[in-house]
C-alpha cells in the first residue's frame, strides 16, 4: 500500500469515528456542531500522554477517552437544558471554546502546534475504527438505544412511561465526546503534528456532514459517509479548481434523492432478509 | 378499608384565566376500574396530566400508593407505577409495535442489560414483551411501524406499550375513541381481565355504554368541577349529570 493511500484510509478511519460521535448524539435527536472540541481534547490528552507522561498510546487513548466523556457529561448537564437550534449554537460555542484554549495554553505549545508523537500505522487505526463500530453496532439492538431513539421521537412522550430522559441525552454525551476522543488521538498519532487549526468548526461540520451523507439511522452509514467525504474529492481531482462545486453539488443532489442518507434501516433489512432466504 | 391507591386532594389547575381543575379531590380504590366522564373541555385530560406530572398543579395534593407525587418529575412517577396513554396517540415514529413493548420496560434491568443486545442479555424483558404481545393480540403486526397501524391498532399498542412497564394504576385516556363497536368490545374485556388480575384502571371515556358497562365507580367532571361521583347506576340516573351532558347538546 501506497504511503498515499495509507494516509487516505487513515483519514477515512478517523473521520469514521468523528461522525459516530456526532451519531450517537443524534439518535438522541440533538445535533452537536462543537464535536471537533471534543476531538481537540483527545489529540491533546492523548499526546500530552504519550510524549511528556510516557504512557503507551493505547492507554493513553482510553484515559483520554474516559476524561472527554466526563466533560462530556458535565457540559451536557446545562446544555442538554437546551433543544434544537439551540443545542446546536451552544455547542458550535463549545467547539470555538475548546480550540481558542489550546490556542493559548503553552503546556500544549499553544498556536505553534504540539508534536513528538509516535506515528501510528492505518491498520492501528482501523483497529480502533473496527472496534467502537462493532460496539456501537452492538448498542443499537439495546434496549438503551430503543431509549435514545424514543427521546428523539417524543422526549414527553418517553419521559411520561417512565424513561429518564435527561439521563438518557447526557449518557449519549458522554458517550460521543469519548468516541471524539479516540478519533483524536488517532488524528494526532497519525499525523504526528497538532495545532489549534485542525479541530475548527470545519471539522465538527465535516463530522456532521458524514453522518447525514452516509445514513443517520445507523452506525454504518458514518463509515459510508467518511469513506466518501475523503475519498470522492480524490476522484475529482481532474476537475481541478471546480472540485469544491462539482463535490457539493453531488452532496445537494445526493440528499435530494435520499433524505435519509445512502444507508438506512429499512435498507439493512432488505439485505439481511435476502441473507437469510438464500 | 386501605388507603386508596391514588388520592387527590383539593386540586387546582388553571391556563391564564382558565381554571382547567377547581378544588378537585378523588381516589381510586385498588382494583377498581374508575371513569372519568364529562362533557368536552372539562377538565378530563388536564386531570391525567396532573395525576402523571405532565403538568403541575398551582395547589393541592396528589398521593399515589401512599407517597406525595404532587412535585415529581413524570418518569418517577410512571416508575412508582402510574403509566398512561395518551387522547392523542403518542407512539414513537421510527418504532415497530415490538419496540414499543421493549423500550417501556425501563424499571427492568441494570444498566449493563440495557446497553447490551436485547436477545443477548435481556431474557425478562422479552418475556414480558411477548406475553403483552399476546394478550392485545398484536402479533401478526409485530414488525410494523406502529404509527402505519390503523388508528384502533395504534391505541392498543399504545396500551400495550403502558402495560410492558407493570403498572399499579393504568390511566387510559379514551381508549376506544375511533374504535368500532366490536374492536371497543374487544378492549372491555381486556379491561376486564386485566382488572381480574388486580390492577387498577383509571380511563376517561365519551363512549357512555362503555363506561357503564366497564366500570365499577365514576366521577363525572364540568368545567373542572366534581359535579358527581357514584356507582355507573347512580350517575345514570343523576339530573345534574344530564343537565350537564343535555345542557351542552342543546
Ligand atoms: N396546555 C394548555 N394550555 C391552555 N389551556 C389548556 C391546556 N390544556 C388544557 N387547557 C384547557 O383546559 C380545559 C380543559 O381541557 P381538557 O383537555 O382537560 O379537557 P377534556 O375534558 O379532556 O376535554 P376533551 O373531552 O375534549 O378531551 C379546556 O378549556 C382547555 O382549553
Ligand atoms: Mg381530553
Amino acid at each position: 500500500m501506497s504511503t498515499y493511500t495509507a494516509s487516505l484510509l487513515a483519514d477515512v478511519g478517523i473521520l469514521t469515528l468523528g461522525a459516530l460521535s456526532v451519531y450517537v448524539i443524534l439518535a438522541t435527536g440533538q445535533l452537536s456542531l462543537g464535536n471537533a472540541g471534543f476531538m481537540a481534547i483527545g489529540a491533546y490528552l492523548a499526546s500530552y500522554l504519550t510524549v511528556v507522561a510516557g504512557v503507551p498510546l493505547t492507554s493513553a487513548l482510553v484515559i483520554a477517552a474516559l476524561c472527554s466523556g466526563i466533560i462530556g457529561v458535565m457540559i451536557g448537564f446545562p446544555a442538554l437544558r437546551l433543544k434544537g437550534i439551540f443545542l446546536a449554537m451552544a455547542t458550535l460555542g463549545f467547539g470555538e471554546m475548546i480550540r481558542s484554549l489550546f490556542l493559548n495554553l503553552e503546556i500544549t505549545g499553544g498556536a505553534g502546534g504540539f508534536h513528538g508523537m509516535a506515528h501510528v500505522s492505518v491498520t492501528y487505526v482501523w483497529i480502533w475504527v473496527g472496534l467502537i463500530l462493532v460496539l456501537v453496532w452492538l448498542m443499537e439492538s439495546s434496549r438503551a438505544w430503543l431509549e435514545m431513539r424514543a427521546v428523539a421521537d417524543d422526549e414527553t412522550a418517553a419521559n411520561l412511561i417512565g424513561l429518564n430522559t435527561t439521563m438518557t441525552k447526557i449518557g449519549a454525551f458522554g458517550m460521543s465526546a469519548a468516541v471524539a476522543a479516540v478519533s483524536g488521538g488517532l488524528f494526532a498519532h497519525h499525523h504526528v503534528y497538532i495545532e489549534p487549526g485542525n479541530f475548527g468548526f470545519e471539522r465538527s461540520i465535516d463530522f456532521v456532514l458524514a453522518v447525514i451523507l452516509g445514513g443517520s439511522t445507523i452506525g454504518a452509514g458514518s463509515l459510508v459517509g467518511a469513506a466518501l467525504l475523503v475519498l470522492l474529492p480524490e476522484q475529482l481531482r481532474a476537475l481541478d479548481d471546480w472540485r469544491p462545486a462539482a463535490f457539493g453539488a453531488l452532496l445537494i443532489i445526493v440528499l435530494l434523492i435520499r433524505r435519509q442518507g445512502i444507508l438506512d434501516r429499512s435498507l439493512l433489512r432488505r439485505f439481511t432478509f435476502r441473507k437469510q432466504a438464500a | 378499608m386501605s388507603a386508596p391507591l391514588l388520592q387527590l386532594s383539593d386540586v387546582t389547575k388553571s391556563f391564564g384565566g382558565i381554571k382547567a381543575l377547581s378544588g378537585l379531590s378523588c381516589e381510586v380504590r385498588q382494583g377498581q376500574i374508575v371513569g372519568v366522564i364529562g362533557p368536552n373541555g372539562a377538565g378530563k385530560t388536564t386531570l391525567f396530566n396532573v395525576i402523571t406530572g405532565a403538568y403541575r398543579a398551582n395547589s393541592g395534593d396528589v398521593n399515589f400508593d401512599r407517597q406525595p407525587i404532587t412535585h415529581w418529575r413524570p418518569y418517577r412517577i410512571a416508575r412508582a407505577g402510574a403509566v398512561r396513554t395518551f387522547q392523542n396517540i403518542r407512539l414513537f415514529s421510527s418504532m415497530t409495535v415490538w419496540e414499543h413493548l421493549l423500550v417501556a420496560q425501563p424499571g427492568r434491568g441494570a444498566l449493563w442489560r440495557r446497553a447490551l443486545p436485547t436477545r443477548w442479555a435481556d431474557g425478562a424483558a422479552i418475556a414480558r414483551a411477548e406475553e403483552v404481545l399476546e394478550f392485545f393480540g398484536l402479533k401478526d403486526v409485530r414488525n410494523q411501524i406502529a404509527r402505519s397501524l390503523s388508528y384502533g391498532t395504534q391505541r392498543k399498542v399504545e396500551m400495550a406499550r403502558a402495560l410492558t412497564a407493570n403498572p399499579r394504576l393504568l390511566l387510559l385516556d379514551e381508549p376506544v375513541a375511533g374504535m368500532n363497536h366490536d374492536e371497543a368490545e374487544d378492549i372491555r374485556r381486556l379491561m376486564l381481565r386485566l382488572r381480574d388480575g388486580g390492577l387498577t384502571i383509571l380511563l376517561i371515556e365519551h363512549d357512555m355504554g362503555f363506561v357503564m358497562n366497564l366500570c365499577d365507580y365514576l366521577y363525572v367532571l364540568d368545567f373542572g368541577v366534581l359535579i358527581a361521583k357514584g356507582l355507573p347506576a347512580e350517575i345514570q340516573s343523576d339530573p345534574i349529570v344530564m343537565d350537564a351532558y343535555l345542557g351542552k347538546e342543546a
